[in-house]
């Protein structure tokens, strides 16, 4: 047991580091978030370079055959510096690939994924359905990747009282979602944006709903999305989009399942990192403000009042770093779940400690500060909500936490 | 990086657990802050002596099994799964223990430390005063030279255990006149039924007798009874205090065990929603514990000094249990009032958690000031 960085991969994070802070990432964010992609393009290019996209990637493949805590070390750097685009996307849409029996799709787009020449974007399936109040919007019955289909209430409208099991036989996960909690039969999930689709050379769907019989899922390579369907976020640098159906037929059947599955805990592994890396910038940030900031004649952060609040969010952020390298490790997925409730929210407390300790200079858009804040409260919701990863942490099995 | 454990560990974790399954007693011990449940919890530790299960990672001179910081771990994670009960020795053990391994004389190890391993001997800390909690620089008690050894006077309070226990270990200022409060300050043990020691038991909120104040007139201790060099004994206490200490006031074993029993009692009662997400982050926070403790052991065993990362330790674990304990009462309903069980008897003990070992607002600077570089203001 030995639970901590070696020379290696901090070194790793220490060449991102430089790289990032010479590129300069706050004028890249501010072009993305206009849909000017140019400097994003290059940005993107030396993170390439740097063999970002090529970690997870088996070396037959041209990757570097490294693993999910090689990932996570990019990925925190990479929030820390607010890097716009579809970072968590390509590389999920890579374990996707990865995943699949059939590696005629891997042969075919993973190279320039992996290079950097091309980008990715996909729509995260749900490991959960999160509790919802939504109307069936489809009378075919709804699926998620590692969760069995729950009861339906008997007086939910167009349902049937209980409803069988659709999932793969060979699915392993297969603890209910909350005990006593029911979706209705015919509901789904509320659909997930797929973020930046209209410059994501590569766009992959899973068109739900998924449906019976089991199995047959199928991959598809979805149809160009213009830049005006754009749906704004919270954060303006994330710009999302619905995916269109239809497309190419890239694969069918159940290693679509498991191949997304798969992606799904790449996904949210590497947002929790990113989240990880928006705190420690926000929390970095702070520090230097209260330092230079002087009311009453002395530092703000000589108050304790704003010490105990940045002490508060100093130890929310590190106990989320051990959990989320804990979870690279295992990748089990009720860790990688709580990687991302604890990453986010950590990081999400820190954002609300940076914005109320700048005051108002924090609270405008000409500042920096705005970057990681609006992300903040963005990758709360990316890739499995709070509820819907604390579910599946509940649902984890016999382990001892 | 990893977290495999060694073949030999995982074997050792193997023996632990069996052992803990065949002696672990059936039913829980009475309160050890009670006279009744401190005696059954001293005969415990005896029992887990008997076996060298008492201190696993000392030294096997002393009684240990020489295992390391991560056997030490895993132990623990055995331990309070299997339901054995809380450790009367707990204060000699985390505190006192690592102090002589790394300060003390050989001739004092070799006194002290077997009947501490064994429950023989139960040590109280006589740290806080009236006038010094978390300011410990500020320390009144006396400690004056005299033939073969010192004389000591003056009042400790809030020490844990010493309503029962038979010694007690403190900071006595020995030198009046040095130049700053935390220098001239003397390590010292002594034993709470010598000439001059009164005990006066203070009940804590639910009555019972878990700490002491005591009053010392003119309290005679031997020159072996001290720890390190006289005057150095600010610097000796907190070289420990910081380090190992920081790791080992409460292991993550504990608070894996705790969740997995409050997951249980959730279940029990239905698993309401309500109490959903306050569950999952009870499990998500013991392991979020389990593994920055496995990091500061890696970090440790690398040779780094942990000194004020041992103040996110405390901060976290202290809240953490309160919070664990509320949430289990909560699902207890109207049984949540009632002070006859487990739970209650774990959330009054958890409501000291941020009050004792330095205040959590003084950790708090702690991480502000030393870990963040903040600038030193009025507190």
């Amino acid at each position: 047991m030995r639970f901590v960085l070696d020379a290696g991969q901090r070194a790793f994070a220490d060449s991102l580091d430089a790289m990032l802070t010479a590129a300069g990432t706050p004028s890249v964010v501010r072009e993305w978030s206009r849909g000017e992609h140019g400097s994003g393009r290059a940005l993107w290019s030396r993170i390439a370079e740097a063999g970002v996209f090529a970690l997870t990637v088996p070396e037959e493949y041209g990757g570097l055959g490294a693993g999910p805590v090689e990932l996570v070390v990019a990925f925190v750097e990479l929030g820390r510096h607010a890097v716009p685009g579809p970072l968590v996307e390509t590389v999920a849409a890579t374990a996707l690939l990865l995943g699949l029996d059939d590696p005629g799709p891997a042969e075919r787009l993973l190279p320039t994924l992996t290079s950097g020449e091309s980008t990715a974007t996909l729509v995260p399936q749900q490991a959960t359905f999160a509790p919802s109040r939504r109307p069936a919007r489809s009378p075919t019955a709804s699926r998620a990747w590692d969760v069995p289909p729950v009861a339906a209430p008997a007086e939910s409208p167009g349902t049937s009282s209980t409803r069988t099991s659709h999932r793969p036989a060979e699915s392993t996960h297969r603890t209910p979602l909350l005990e006593g909690q029911t979706l209705p039969a015919g509901a789904r999930a509320p659909g997930p944006y797929a973020l930046d689709a209209d410059m994501a050379d590569v766009r992959l769907t899973t068109p739900e709903p998924l449906t019976a019989p089991p199995g047959t899922t199928d991959l598809y390579l979805a149809p160009a999305v213009r830049a005006a369907e754009v749906h704004r976020s919270l954060d303006p640098a994330r710009r999302l989009f619905r995916l269109p159906p239809g497309g190419e037929l890239l694969a069918s059947g159940p290693q679509v399942a498991g191949a997304a599955a798969h992606a799904l805990a790449t996904g949210r592994l590497a947002t929790a990192a990113q989240a990880l890396g928006v705190g420690l910038a926000l929390l970095d940030r702070t520090v230097v403000h209260v330092g230079q900031r002087s009311q009453f004649g002395v530092p703000v952060g000589s108050f304790q009042a704003v010490k105990h609040r940045l002490a508060d969010a100093k130890i929310a952020l590190e106990f989320a770093r051990a959990v989320l390298f804990g979870a690279a490790l295992t990748m089990a997925a009720a860790d990688v779940a709580a990687a991302k409730v604890t990453a986010c929210e950590a990081a999400y407390t820190t954002a609300r400690t940076a914005l109320q300790l700048h005051g108002a200079i924090g609270y405008t858009a000409e500042y920096d500060l705005s970057l990681w804040l609006t992300k903040a409260r963005a990758l709360r919701t990316a890739w499995g909500g709070p509820r819907e990863c604390r579910a599946l942490v509940l649902s984890g099995g016999d382990r001892r936490w | 990086m990893d977290l495999a454990f060694t073949e030999e560990e995982e074997a050792f974790r193997t023996e632990a657990g069996a052992w803990l399954a065949a002696h672990v007693p059936g039913s829980p011990l009475p309160s050890l802050e009670t006279a009744e449940g401190f005696a059954a919890h001293r005969a415990w530790e005896a029992e887990l002596a008997a076996e060298r299960w008492s201190v696993v990672n000392w030294p096997a001179r002393y009684g240990g099994r020489e295992t390391g910081l991560i056997g030490w771990l895993v132990f623990e994670e055995e331990y309070w799964a299997a339901g054995a009960p809380g450790r009367v020795g707990q204060n000699g053990i985390s505190l006192l223990a690592p102090t002589l391994l790394d300060h003390g004389t050989e001739e004092q190890r070799a006194r002290v430390l077997p009947p501490m391993a064994t429950g023989e001997v139960v040590w109280a800390q006589a740290w806080s005063e009236p006038e010094a909690g978390s300011d410990l620089a500020s320390l009144r008690s006396k400690a004056v030279r005299t033939d073969g050894g010192w004389r000591v006077s003056g009042q400790k309070t809030w020490s844990s255990r010493a309503a029962f226990a038979d010694r007690a270990f403190g900071l006595f200022r020995s030198d009046p006149g040095a130049p700053k409060p935390h220098q001239g300050l003397t390590y010292l043990m002594f034993d709470l039924r010598a000439p001059g020691v009164t005990v006066r038991p203070i009940g804590r909120l639910d009555g019972k007798p878990a700490f002491a104040e005591l009053f010392l007139d003119e309290v005679f201790v031997p020159d072996r009874d001290v720890i390190g060099e006289p005057g150095e004994g600010w610097r000796i206490a907190m070289s420990t205090a910081g380090n190992e200490r920081g790791l080992m006031l409460r292991s993550p074993g504990r608070f894996l065990a705790a969740a997995d029993r409050l997951r249980r009692l959730w279940r029990q009662q239905g698993s309401p929603p309500s109490a959903h997400d306050r569950v999952a982050d009870a499990l998500i926070g013991a392991r979020a514990y389990q593994l920055f403790t496995y990091a500061a052991a890696s970090r440790f065993l690398e040779g780094a000094s942990l000194g004020p990362e041992s103040s996110l330790n405390k901060v976290f674990w202290s809240e953490y249990d309160i919070a664990l304990h509320e949430t289990a009462l909560d699902l207890l309903g109207d049984e949540g009032e009632s002070a006859d069980s487990d739970w209650a008897e774990g959330y009054v003990f958890s409501l000291a958690g941020p009050i004792y070992a330095g205040t959590n607002e003084i950790q708090r600077d702690i991480v502000a000031e030393r870990l963040l570089g903040l600038p030193k203001g009025r507190r």
